[in-house]
C-alpha cells in the first residue's frame, strides 16, 4: 500500500513548526529507515501516516484514504504504530489479551484473531508467556509485546519508532527477523532509528530528516555514504561505512559480507598490480 | 583509591526467588570510567541501584555481602550521605524528573536546592551545566514538554550539577543521536578525568571501547568477564552468551579466516584499530 506526502507542514500548539513542507512516496512493500537527530521532526512526520497527527497544510494519503477525512481507528486497518515506549500502549491483564485486542478491534473472526495472535507471539518470542501480565515483564519483553500488539493486526503498513533502543544484540535481532518476515509478506516497513548499524542492515530505502524537511531520500548505499549532509542532522554513517571511508574506498558497504567482498577485491587488485606498492592513499 | 567496593554481593528483589547479583565483587578506583555491558536481564540495572544505595534503602529484598561507596557502608549510610557521594541518572528519563518545577532550568536547580547551595551560587552551576550537556537553550521550557533525547540529556544535567563523587548512569544515551551519543560519552569522560567516578551501563560497544577505562560484562546476575576494553570486547564468550560484538570485531573476525585480517594481531574494537588492522592485513607483499 502506498502513502503519499504532499507539501506536509505540521506545527505544534504554540508555534514549534516541526515539519516545513515534506514530499515523499513510500511505495507497497518497501523497507524504509527514517533517520535523523533528535527534534528533527520523524516522530511527527509517522504520526501522520496513522492519522495521530493531522497536516496543518498539505496532506497525507494512505493508499486512497486522505488521512483528513479518514478516522484514526479505520487508518488503524492499514497502518499499524508501534510506540517508542511500550508503556504508552499498553494496557490489558495478560499478553495473549492484549495481543488479541487489535485483530478483534478490527473484527476478524474469531479464529483468524487466534491465529494472527499465535502468529504475532511465534514471531516475537512471546510463546508460552501467553497469560502473563505484560508489567510483570521487563521492558525489553514489554517492547516485544507492543510490537505483537500491532503485528496481529495484519496491517500493510507497519511503523516502529525507535524498535532498538535499550535492546540487547538478541531482542535486536529478534527484530531484523521480523522485519524480514514482514517484507516476505509484502508489507511496507517504516522504521525511525538512531541505530545506524541496524538501518544498515535491514532497510532498503534510507530518508534523512533536518529541521523538518527532508535532506536526503534514497537507496541505503547511497544515503549512508554521505556523510557530510548526515552531520547536518547529527548522524554518523555506520561503523562499516566509516572504516571503508577511512581505508580510502568509494565503496559504501552495509553489511560484512560486502565489506569482506569489497575486502577481497582490494586485495585481488593488488595482486595483480605486478608488484606495486598499497593501493590505499594515506 | 578505591572508592566503590562491591565483596561478595548477592541480592533478591522482594518476593522472587532467584537472585538479581550473585556474588559480585567489585572494585573501582578514583577517575575511574567503568562500562557495564550485558543482555537484557543481567541485572545492569540492579547493579546500578545497588551502588546507588537504591539497594537496600528503596528497594528492599535481601542485600548479602558488602557495599561500600566513599568509605561508608551502604547499609548504614544516611540518605544525606549518599545523595552527596553518588548521583544516579535513571534509564527512563521521565522517571528521574521532578514534577515539582516548571522549567529546566528550576529542574537542573531542584537538586542544589535540596542541598542547601546558597542561592547565590546556583545559577551559574545550573548555567555552567546546562552548557556542558548541551541544553542551554532549553532553559525556559517546561521539563515534560521535550523530545525523549532532550530529557535524557536534562536528566544528566540535573545529576551533574550536583557534583556527585560517584557518576551512576543506566544506559543514558539511549535515546539520543548519533552526535549525540558522542557528545554525551565526551562529556562523561571529561568528568572521570576530573576525578568523578563513572559506572555506566551502555549497550553501543563502539563508545565503551573508545572512550571506558574498563568493561564489566555481566551475565545472569554474575560477572562473567572484566578487563580493559580491549580485553573484553573481544572476549569469545561474549558471542556464546549473546552479548555481540561491534562490526568492527565482527568483520575482523570473519576477514581473519581468510587472512584479510593479520592473524596474529588482536582483533579490533575500534575505528582506528580496524583501520591499522585491515591496512596491513589488505596489502600483499
Amino acid at each position: 500500500m502506498n502513502i503519499e506526502v504532499e507539501d506536509l507542514h505540521f506545527s505544534y500548539p504554540g508555534g514549534v513548526e516541526a515539519l516545513r513542507g515534506i514530499t515523499l512516496r513510500i511505495e507497497g512493500g518497501e523497507l524504509v529507515a527514517m533517520v535523523g537527530q533528535n527534534g528533527s521532526g520523524k516522530t511527527t512526520l509517522v504520526k501522520h501516516f496513522n492519522g495521530l497527527l493531522q497536516p496543518s497544510r498539505g496532506c497525507v494519503r494512505v493508499g486512497d484514504w486522505d488521512t483528513r477525512t479518514v478516522s484514526v481507528a479505520r487508518l488503524a486497518s492499514r497502518v499499524g504504530y508501534v510506540f517508542q515506549n511500550p508503556d504508552d500502549q499498553l494496557f490489558c491483564k495478560t499478553v495473549a489479551e492484549e495481543v488479541a485486542f487489535g485483530p478483534r478491534n478490527l473484527g476478524y473472526a474469531p479464529e483468524k484473531v487466534e491465529q494472527l495472535v499465535r502468529r504475532a507471539l511465534a514471531w516475537t518470542g512471546l510463546t508460552g508467556r501467553e497469560g502473563t501480565n505484560p508489567y510483570d515483564l521487563s521492558p525489553t519483553w514489554r517492547k516485544m509485546v507492543a510490537l505483537a500488539a500491532v503485528l496481529s493486526m495484519d496491517t500493510p503498513v507497519v511503523i516502529f519508532d525507535e524498535p532498538t533502543t535499550g535492546q540487547d544484540w538478541q531482542s535486536v535481532a529478534r527484530m531484523a527477523r521480523v522485519i524480514a518476515m514482514l517484507r516476505e509478506e509484502g508489507k511496507t516497513v517504516i522504521t525511525i532509528t538512531h541505530d545506524m548499524d541496524f538501518c544498515a542492515e535491514n532497510f532498503t530505502r534510507v530518508i534523512a530528516l533536518g529541521g523538518g524537511q527532508v535532506l536526503l531520500d534514497g537507496p541505503a548505499d547511497e544515503v549512508l555514504g554521505e556523510a557530510e549532509i548526515l552531520a547536518q542532522t547529527f548522524v554518523e554513517p555506520p561503523q562499516l561505512v566509516r572504516l571503508a571511508r577511512r581505508l580510502g574506498w568509494k565503496e559504501t558497504p552495509l553489511t560484512i559480507p560486502v565489506f569482506l567482498d569489497a575486502c577481497r577485491r582490494s586485495v585481488r587488485k593488488e595482486d595483480g598490480a605486478d608488484g606495486a606498492e598499497r593501493r590505499f592513499d594515506t | 583509591m578505591v572508592i566503590v567496593d562491591l565483596q561478595h554481593v548477592t541480592y533478591r528483589y522482594p518476593m522472587t526467588e532467584q537472585s538479581a547479583l550473585e556474588d559480585v565483587s567489585l572494585h573501582i578506583e578514583e577517575g575511574e570510567f567503568v562500562a557495564v555491558i550485558g543482555p537484557n536481564g543481567a541485572g545492569k540495572s540492579t547493579l546500578c541501584y545497588t551502588v546507588a544505595g537504591f539497594i537496600p534503602h528503596f528497594f528492599k529484598g535481601e542485600l548479602e555481602g558488602t557495599v561500600e561507596v566513599a568509605g561508608v557502608e551502604s547499609r548504614q549510610a544516611s540518605l544525606e550521605q549518599r545523595v552527596r557521594s553518588v548521583g544516579l541518572v535513571f534509564q527512563n528519563p521521565f522517571n528521574q524528573i521532578s514534577g515539582a518545577k516548571y522549567t529546566v532550568f528550576e529542574e537542573i536547580a531542584f537538586g542544589l536546592e535540596n542541598l542547601g547551595v546558597s542561592r547565590a551560587e546556583m545559577p551559574a552551576r545550573v548555567e555552567q551545566v546546562m552548557a556542558l550537556t548541551g541544553i542551554t537553550d532549553l532553559a525556559e521550557r517546561s521539563p515534560y514538554a521535550l523530545s525523549g533525547g532532550q530529557q535524557q540529556r536534562v536528566a544528566l544535567a540535573s545529576i551533574l550539577v550536583m557534583e556527585p563523587k560517584v557518576l551512576v548512569l543506566d544506559e543514558p544515551t539511549s535515546q539520543l543521536d548519533p552526535v549525540g551519543t558522542r557528545e554525551v560519552f565526551g562529556v562523561i569522560r571529561n568528568m572521570a578525568l576530573r576525578g568523578m567516578t563513572v559506572l555506566m551501563v551502555e549497550h553501543k560497544l563502539e563508545w565503551v571501547a573508545a572512550f571506558a577505562d574498563r568493561v564489566i560484562a555481566l551475565e545472569n546476575g554474575r560477572i562473567l568477564a572484566e578487563g580493559t576494553p580491549a580485553e573484553v570486547l573481544t572476549d569469545e564468550r561474549l558471542l556464546e552468551h549473546h552479548f555481540g560484538f561491534s562490526r568492527y570485531t565482527l568483520a575482523a573476525r570473519e576477514g581473519r579466516k581468510e587472512a584479510l585480517w593479520p592473524p596474529d594481531r588482536r582483533l579490533p574494537v575500534t575505528l582506528d584499530e580496524a583501520e591499522t588492522g585491515f591496512r596491513e592485513g589488505l596489502r600483499r607483499p
